[in-house]
Parts: C-alpha cells; structure tokens; sequence
C-alpha cells in the first residue's frame, strides 16, 4: 500500500515536476554551450538579469528590514487597528498577482490619485517586487518573536543595556534565522514575478523588462532554447543565493539561542 | 520610540498594500455599478469565470489527493531519496511560473519529448485545458503538502498502530484515524490552494493561448481586456479584478478563521 503510494507520488512529480525541469537544463544546452552562452549575453538578456537580480536584491533587504519591524511592532505593541493591520499583511498572499498589478497601476499609473506615474519606470518593478514579497518575513519572524521569552531582555535593561544595544545583542541573534528564512523565500518570489511586474513595468526592452517578461517573449517568438537557456541561468542564480542564504541561517542558529527552528513562510 | 516603530510599520503597511486596494475599488465603480455588471454579464466574462472555476475546482481535487498522498509518504516512510522527493515538491514555489509553463511546453508541447506522442493517441495536453490544470496543480500542491506535513509529524503513529494492531484495515485507518487528525490544517492546505488556483496567472498564461471565451480564465481577462486599452476593456479588467479581489478577501477571512483551530 506505502509502496504503491510513493510509487504514484514519485511518478506524478516526475511528469509534471522533474522532467520538465530537467528539459529546461537540457533544452538551454541543447545547441551546446556556445549557444547557451550567446543567448544568455545578448544584450537584452543581460539587462534584464541585472535588473530582476538587482531588483531582487534591493527588495530583499528592504522588505528583510522592513518586515522585522513589522514583525516586532505586531508582537510586542498593542494598538487599536491592529487585527486589521494584521489581515492586510496576507493581501500580498491572496491576491492573485495580476490584480495585485491593476491594484499598483490604478494607484501609481497615469490616472492615479496623487499624480506619481510609475509606468515604465524600475521604480515601478521594484514596488511591483515589494508588495508581494511583504509578507515572508513577517510572517516568518513573527512565530519567533512569539516564542521568546522576555527575561534575558529585561535582565539586560536592568544591567542598563539601552533598547538598542539589547535588540542588537539579544533579540537579533534569535530571530536572525527567521529572518533569513523568510528573506530567502522573498529573493526566490522577487527572482520569478510577473504577474504584479507586466502592467507597471510596460516591459521596455533594456530598462524595465523583468526576467519572467523575457522568457515568455522568446517563447512566444519560438525561441525555446533561449528562454530555457535565461531560466536556467537564473535557476543557478536562485540556487547560488538560497545556498548562501542557508549557510547564513545555520550560522545564526549556531550562534544564536537555543530558541525554536522558525515555522517558515506561510508559501 | 515605540509611537515611532509603530508609525512606520502601520505606514508601511497601509501604503504598500491598502491603499492600493482601496484605489482599485475607487477606478471599478468610477460609473457607478451599471456598466460594471454589464462586463460581469457579458459572455466573455461568463466564460472566464466558468474556466477558472473548472481549472481550479480540478486542480483541487488533485492537489488534495496527491497532497495528503505525499504527505503521508514523506511523514510516515523512510526511503532512500526521501530528502529529494521533499526538496522537489517546494521547487515549484521557488521559481517564476513563466519557467512553469515553459517547462510544460518543453515536455508537453508539440515539439516536446511527449507531445507529438500524446497528440498522435488523441490528447493535446499545451493550448488546452489539461496543460492548465497541470500548471495549476504544479504551483498549488506544496500549499497542501506543507499545511498538512507538520500536523502528521506532531501526531505520530501511536494511534494508526494501535488501530492495526487490532485488525483496522489501512481504509479505515485512514478515515478513522489520519484524517480526523489532519482535517483542520488540509483544510487550511485547501483553502490555499483553491486562492492559489483561482489565482495563477503566469504559467497559465504560457500554457493556455488566452482566446476569449474558449481558454481565458479570469486572470487572463484582466491582463488581456487591460493590455487593449480604450475605457471598456479596461472597465471589463477593472470589474474582473474586483471579483477576484473580493474571493481573495473572502479566502483571507476563511484562512484567519481556519488558523486558530490548527494549533489545537
């Protein structure tokens, strides 16, 4: 029965998950290196992986920062509002992300309310990024934050440590791992998007045209090889920084307390 | 200080996601509610909304199957490649669906490694509705397996045990026992997934054509009414929008009301 069952799973994710995958590498090396690599450093290609790496950089520390702080305001603040507050942070989640680009162009497009027009700008990409990466950290920092105990805080105020001292010293090295979780599953999401990014970005080739934007272009231009070849260069990007970001984790765990794992992002 | 934090964070928060909705709801109803339900009425929309629901209500009901499945298997047995099987299952959620949908094409599609053979027995797998519920399930089926895996770890095998000990059979263990424990965080899973579905807009979008009426689902009409420009189309996405806004705010509540009961 245990066999028959793992038999099926094992054969389901190897149709509709691991040969795919596996064609994507073989399809972008298909015409050889030489090939891979002419594809993957034209210059389109190259402005549009520098932008959605940068991009995804820039909002991985932003919301990582960000998201800490919101995290820690949730927890340890009482406000009215705050329930409310709490339910907005999953909108980013739920929202399906093509809304979630109408939602960003009704506000900073040419007919939004304050006037600011983001259309065809790498402003625009990088808020597109920032709204739906909001909620990994938060949400992976918040259970962290949840769990700690406030002793060794208040022992160390008592010894006349200042807020700031005790966060860097205290708190930071508990919930680091978290944060790093949650900053890894951000990079990955921001890496990929496309939904929230077409509508604002107005994909200008060379300023504003995502990764995700690109690869859907060559394959509809009948250019699999090419879009295979950009995503297996950004897979290698995504597995190069989630590695660094594990090695980052441990390291804080180590040296962190003896505090529980984090639960992971909601994703 | 504290007064500071908590500015910055509800000022964060609001501006980035908020107030952007709110502005949403503001450019739907700009005419009032008249032409709104026209575009909610029109045979397009009817259409898309008809697709969405079939490819997601699919995709559920797989995701569901072979999420509880995986996730029994991880939980319960240990094999070799175990790690790998976990692994893979997250990957999905961890790269652009556009790299989704490509992936399919490159396996699926008519130049693909099975296409030409799944067409020549009759199936057409990319273009059609199969092709979108396999997206579909690829990026929505870790929500399940991760909802549900932690809840089995926690749980154990004393019980399943015992019921076999005294003569159950793996059926009844299964629906006397697994699914009695796990029944709050698959619901959760489900929940998830069905946003997800609902939701999925990238590797549909690579899979599917987008031909209206015939294989557009709702996320497709926004982008594609949106992209046309001119005040009607961009009334039609607007209104689509709003309708797949206000499910996403229903599943939202669904999953605030679902969350307490999982920790018990």
């Amino acid at each position: 029965m245990a066999g028959l069952g793992l038999g099926v799973g094992v054969l389901w994710l190897s149709l509709v998950v691991l040969l795919p995958m596996a064609a994507v590498v073989v399809s972008g090396f298909e015409d050889g290196a030489g090939t891979f690599r002419a594809n993957v450093t034209t210059a389109e290609a190259l402005s549009t992986i520098r932008l959605t790496v940068g991009a995804s950089l820039l909002v991985t520390v932003v919301n990582a920062v960000a998201g800490t702080l919101i995290a820690w305001v949730l927890v340890r603040d009482r406000f009215p509002g705050q329930r409310l507050i709490e339910v907005i942070i999953d909108v980013p989640f739920a929202l399906p992300t093509i809304v979630a680009g109408l939602v960003l162009i009704s506000l900073y497009g040419p007919d939004g309310p304050f006037g600011v027009n983001l259309v065809g700008t790498r402003t625009g990409v990088v808020l597109a990024m920032l709204f739906v990466t909001l909620p990994f950290v938060v949400r992976s920092v918040q259970p962290v934050l949840m769990a700690m105990e406030r002793d060794v805080e208040e022992a160390a105020a008592s010894l006349g440590a200042s807020g700031v001292t005790t966060f860097r010293r205290i708190v930071l090295p508990t919930i680091a791992p978290a944060v790093l979780a949650g900053a890894a599953l951000a990079f990955a999401r921001a890496l990929g998007e496309f939904g929230s990014i077409i509508l604002i970005s107005a994909n200008l080739i060379g300023k504003t045209e995502v990764a995700s934007a690109y690869m859907l272009k060559l394959v509809e231009s009948d250019d699999p090889v090419a879009a295979a070849g950009v995503a297996t260069l950004l897979l290698v990007v995504a597995v190069v920084v989630l590695v660094l970001l594990d090695v980052l984790q441990r390291v804080a765990a180590r040296r962190g307390s003896t505090t529980p794992r984090p639960a992971g992002g909601a994703q | 200080m504290r007064q500071v934090l908590r500015t910055i964070a509800v000022a964060y928060v609001l501006g980035l996601v908020a107030l952007p909705v709110l502005t949403v709801l503001r450019s739907t109803f700009a005419d009032g509610v008249g032409p709104v339900l026209d575009v909610l009425t029109s045979p397009d929309f009817v259409g898309a909304l008809r697709l969405s629901l079939t490819v997601a209500g699919l995709a559920v009901v797989v995701d569901t199957v072979f999420g509880v499945g995986m996730a029994v298997v991880l939980v319960r047995h240990r094999f070799p490649g175990r790690r790998l099987l976990d692994a893979v299952i997250d990957l999905p959620v961890s790269i652009s669906p556009i790299v989704v949908g490509i992936s399919l094409i490159l396996v699926y599609g008519t130049d693909g490694w099975f296409g030409p053979g799944l067409e020549a027995a009759g199936l057409q797998v990319i273009f059609a509705t199969p092709g979108m519920v396999i997206a579909t399930v690829v990026v929505s089926l870790p929500l399940v397996v991760r909802e549900v895996m932690p809840t089995l770890e926690e749980a154990g095998t004393e019980q399943d045990q015992a019921a076999q000990s005294l003569g159950a059979g793996p059926v009844a263990r299964f629906r006397r026992i697994t699914l009695p424990t796990i029944k709050w965080a698959l619901a959760y899973g489900v929940v998830l997934s069905l946003a997800r579905s609902l939701g999925e807009f990238g590797a549909v979008r690579v899979v599917s054509g987008s031909v209206a009426g015939e294989s557009q689902t709702l996320t497709l009409f926004v982008n594609d009414n949106y992209q046309e420009f001119g005040p009607d189309a961009e009334r039609a996405a607007f209104s689509a929008a709003f309708v797949l806004m206000t499910i996403a705010v229903l599943f939202i509540a669904l999953i605030a009301l679902l969350r307490p009961k999982e920790t018990t």
